[in-house]
């Protein structure tokens, strides 16, 4: 999108990049040890450019390499990186309104692209969704400057990730490092008491249950999680808008 | 499959560029005004805290499929220190650098 002339050329385009670019360092810190954990874990270089070029989810990327590489049955990866993602099915709802002027291959180019600090900044700048045409160019302007820096952030690092991972020794185990991403990502999610319970629940199942075959550990793990807090929350939450952030 | 590129995968990752488009636009692809189901409206609450944790924790836990069993684990350390430093500071880049700062020395110097 930020191809398009009328878009690169909006004052607000500049602002979102201006506005992304201190994020940029972080995002590509991230971006090159996700390129070194996909070349360390085993997967060809061929497969960690496919997936960084394609996949474009770093937290999902990581969850899905060690199932990847342990052969895992494809439907087992993909469910695991639908429910990594579902975070987005919460932000598209709340994009919602701000894209649906627009074409669908617009809009889906543009959800496509927009990753967690993409979507918060953008939410943060433009609190409600455009009520006129104007508006609704200079916040497009806007969503594709920061988009456009956190995309060629994470793909320029990523990239030289998987160039100098096979100078890296197997045993300084930097793979580490996208656990630790993940650790990270997983306690910004971990907003409410019934949310922490979950993730206990969830991590114990998993452990427990490893002997099962084909990582269905992980699946139970979920499905073990998510019914205990619903049952939980049935309980002893009385108003459910509570539980909420 | 270690460095060999095989089709499989290669499907596998094409699946998982097609959930990223999926999760990311899940309610902007159709015109029609929709939601969701108030069960997995629900879910939505746990559900990715629970797969993230179940995806984690054996990683960081468990060695060849068995619970460590000695506490000498640099992962174990890294991982408190990493989640340590979020709840202090927030930033997923801090509790990564953090986590690797006290996970590197302990499994490079002491080989834990």
């Amino acid at each position: 999108m930020f191809l398009s002339a009328d878009i690169r050329r909006r004052p607000t385009f500049r602002e979102g990049v201006a506005q992304m670019a201190p994020m940029a360092v972080g995002i590509g810190a991230w971006g090159l040890m996700t390129g070194v954990a996909m070349v360390k874990s085993g997967m060809s270089v061929i497969e960690a450019l496919a997936m960084t070029f394609l996949v474009y989810a770093g937290s999902s990327q990581l969850a899905a390499i060690p199932l990847l590489v342990a052969g895992a049955p494809a439907w087992v990866i993909l469910a695991t990186g639908f429910c990594v993602n579902l975070r987005f099915v919460v932000f598209s709802l709340h994009l919602r309104p701000y894209l649906m002027h627009m074409p669908r291959w617009r809009r889906l180019v543009h959800g496509y692209l927009t990753a967690d600090l993409s979507y918060a900044t953008f939410t943060t700048r433009y609190p409600s969704p455009p009520t006129h045409r104007d508006e609704e160019r200079a916040q497009e302007a806007y969503l594709t400057g920061g988009y456009f820096i956190t995309w060629s952030a994470w793909m320029g690092m990523s990239t030289v990730g998987i160039a100098l991972a096979n100078l890296i020794p197997q045993a300084w185990g930097l793979g580490f490092a996208g656990v630790l991403s993940l650790v990270g990502i997983l306690c910004s999610m971990a907003t409410t008491r019934l949310r922490v319970l979950s993730a206990l629940i969830a991590g114990a199942t998993a452990v427990a249950a490893y002997a099962l075959p084909l990582k269905l550990n992980i699946v139970t793990g979920i499905g073990v999680a998510v019914l205990l807090c619903f049952w939980l929350e049935k309980q002893f939450v009385r108003d459910p808008a509570e539980a909420d952030e | 499959m270690s460095g060999q590129t095989d089709l499989w995968s290669l499907a596998v990752i094409v699946g998982l560029a097609a959930v990223t488009v999926l999760t990311r636009c899940f309610f902007f692809i159709l015109d029609r005004p929709w939601g969701l189901p108030e069960w997995a409206h629900r879910a939505l609450h746990y559900a990715p805290v629970a797969a993230l944790a179940a995806v984690i924790v054996p990683e960081i836990v468990m060695t060849q499929g068995h619970l460590v069993s000695t506490w000498q684990d640099a992962r174990i350390f890294g991982a408190l220190a990493g989640a340590a430093y979020y709840f202090w500071r927030r930033g997923v880049l801090g509790t990564m650098l953090v986590g690797m700062a006290v996970y590197l020395p302990l499994h490079l110097g002491l080989g834990w």
